[in-house]
């Protein structure tokens, strides 16, 4: 409660000076922003002066200062095990939305194959990634190939469906124009297919962007000494909380992120969707 | 336009277009199949201009279709200048306009246009004759938009590009399904008056469905009247008003007359 009405207040101030300072445009975006960063900003201070006040120890909760302080002491271990994560992350980002992308491609052409591999699919997005990772630690080791395997599982799912769904999203009449034009499969692929299936991808990339970090740093649970997930681990069995909270603040981050970036992108292709002008 | 237009030229030379014998077309089902054109005959000469009318579900699409090589002929023919359906949307013979403008929503409106000359190469289709994609912009008077994507134009915009898509290929025939039942009435007239001009200056041969007696009357050189389920031909009269046509005709008594008697044959058609 407390923090929107800072948040209004702020926000109102804000406007003000900005429509004084110079073109409204900025003024905009600060109403726009505000109330998020005075939100933000109004709980850590709440946060730091429970943790004060009531003298809750470090290793229970530690306070926004202290997590802060583990970033300034021991930040090249973060830094040096933030790199592992993303590439793991990156990796099965790229391998699963492609081996989507390519089996729904694969299904639209082929009845047959959609029939005899997508409950298939559907059956092995119903195993959960937790109970997966031992598996894949038996079959490829401890080095980076089960972690970008279960990051690409993860974001495999979400994608094929929404491929499927949008590489058909072509209207009948559509067909029929292509058609007349006596279009071969392939140049209905090309031409109407892919593009028109653009929209329903950038959703599924979206999740994929930021389910991709969490498959990462799960890999790093079942038996890894590298990447942010094992420092979850040691810190938890340390009673290391600023470390812990230090690394899960450093995987969201990367998670926000990679959302942000293929936002970006994704803007960038769908200009021609009214929706995406902002 | 001092002498005679190019349809007027076009339609002296007596040669048949489209011609359609006997047409039946069956869509099979669970429950036996439903027939949609029964025994359908008529004839359309070069450059002419073709209305179709008749009741929902009367299967005038399903004609249009069938010419188009998108429905397969159960039995009796068609030909388009003496060649299949088949043969005629390989040979690019005929271009083909929906009620929705299918453009795709993420090309320019000039890249709309040269779809047709971008696909379908493959199946022997040659493509020596094709009009300039600009040019043809020009034509439906939409200079200057030629990089607006479709959701920056207009309904009546959209359809004014797709049909210079479906003229990019100079074909000999056009098929039209209902174009402007979407659009507004006063777009729709204006749409309509550049059709006939359109249609004027290429001397195509023009086969359109409506669901408008006025449109029909006023577009049509013929207009031929269809009953429902099955389709059968119910009429097929010469539609005879002065040319060029200009909207104010709509006014006059012929046109009435004209209307009026398109009605009579819908009602026996119904």
């Amino acid at each position: 409660m407390k923090a929107v009405q800072l948040a209004g207040r702020g926000a109102a101030t804000g406007t003000a000076t900005g429509t004084a300072a110079g073109p409204g445009r900025r003024a905009g975006v600060w109403r726009h922003r505000a109330p998020a960063i005075v939100a933000a900003v109004g709980l850590l201070l709440l946060w730091q002066l429970i943790v004060d006040g009531f003298g809750i120890p470090t290793y229970i909760a530690p306070s926004p200062l202290q997590i802060v302080g583990v970033f300034a002491e021991e930040g090249h271990i973060l830094w040096n095990n933030f790199w592992p994560t993303l590439l793991e992350a990156a990796a099965g980002f790229a391998l699963g939305n492609t081996i989507a992308v390519a089996l729904a491609v694969w299904f639209v052409h082929s009845q047959l194959a959609e029939r005899a591999f997508y409950p298939i699919a559907v059956f092995v997005n119903t195993i959960p990634i937790i109970a997966i990772a031992p598996i894949l630690v038996l079959m490829l080791g401890n080095g980076y190939e089960p972690k970008v395997v279960i990051a690409a599982l993860i974001c495999f799912f979400p994608t094929l469906v929404n491929m499927v769904r949008g590489l058909k999203s072509v209207s009948p009449q559509m067909l029929d124009l292509m058609r007349v034009l006596s279009a071969n499969q392939a140049e209905v692929l090309w031409k109407i297919r892919l593009q028109s299936s653009l929209p329903f991808l950038f959703a599924a990339l979206k999740i994929a962007s930021t389910t991709s970090v969490i498959g990462a740093i799960v890999g790093e649970w079942i038996g890894s000494n590298y990447g942010l997930g094992s420092i979850i681990l040691e810190a938890m069995y340390n009673y290391r909380a600023p470390l812990l909270y230090a690394a899960v603040i450093l995987g969201a981050g990367m998670a926000v992120a990679a959302f942000t970036i293929t936002t970006i992108v994704e803007r960038r292709v769908l200009k021609w969707k009214p929706g995406n002008v902002i | 336009m001092n002498d005679a237009t190019a349809a007027e030229v076009a339609s002296r030379s007596g040669v048949t277009a489209i011609s359609v014998d006997r047409l039946v077309v069956r869509f099979d089902g669970n429950d036996g199949g439903v027939t949609a054109l029964s025994n359908v005959d008529f004839e359309v000469p070069e450059a002419g201009f073709v209305t179709m009318l008749g009741p929902s579900g009367c299967g005038k699409s399903t004609l249009l279709r069938a010419i188009a090589d998108l429905v397969p002929v159960s039995d009796g023919e068609i030909r388009v200048f003496g060649r299949t359906p088949e043969e005629s949307r390989r040979a690019r013979d005929f271009a083909f306009v929906f009620q929705d403008s299918t453009l795709l929503p993420w090309r320019s409106a000039l890249d709309n246009v040269r779809l047709p000359l971008e696909v379908g190469r493959r199946g022997g289709v040659e493509l020596e004759r094709h009009a300039e994609p600009e040019d043809l912009l020009a034509l439906v008077g939409l200079e200057g938009r030629e990089n607006a994507l479709p959701h920056e134009l207009s309904g009546g915009m959209k359809q004014r590009v797709a049909i210079a898509r479906a003229l990019v290929q100079k074909p000999r025939v056009l098929l039209m399904d209902e174009p402007f039942g979407a659009l507004d009435e006063i777009t729709r007239d204006k749409l309509n008056e550049e059709l006939l001009r359109i249609w004027r200056e290429t001397g195509t041969t023009i086969m359109f469905v409506t669901h408008s007696v006025p449109e029909a009357a006023f577009l049509g050189q013929k207009c031929l009247v269809l009953s429902a389920q099955p389709g059968r031909v119910r009429g097929y009269p010469d539609i005879d008003l002065p040319e060029p046509r200009q909207l104010g005709i709509r006014d006059t008594l012929e046109f009435v007359q004209i209307t009026s008697h398109l009605r009579s044959l819908l009602e026996v058609a119904e």
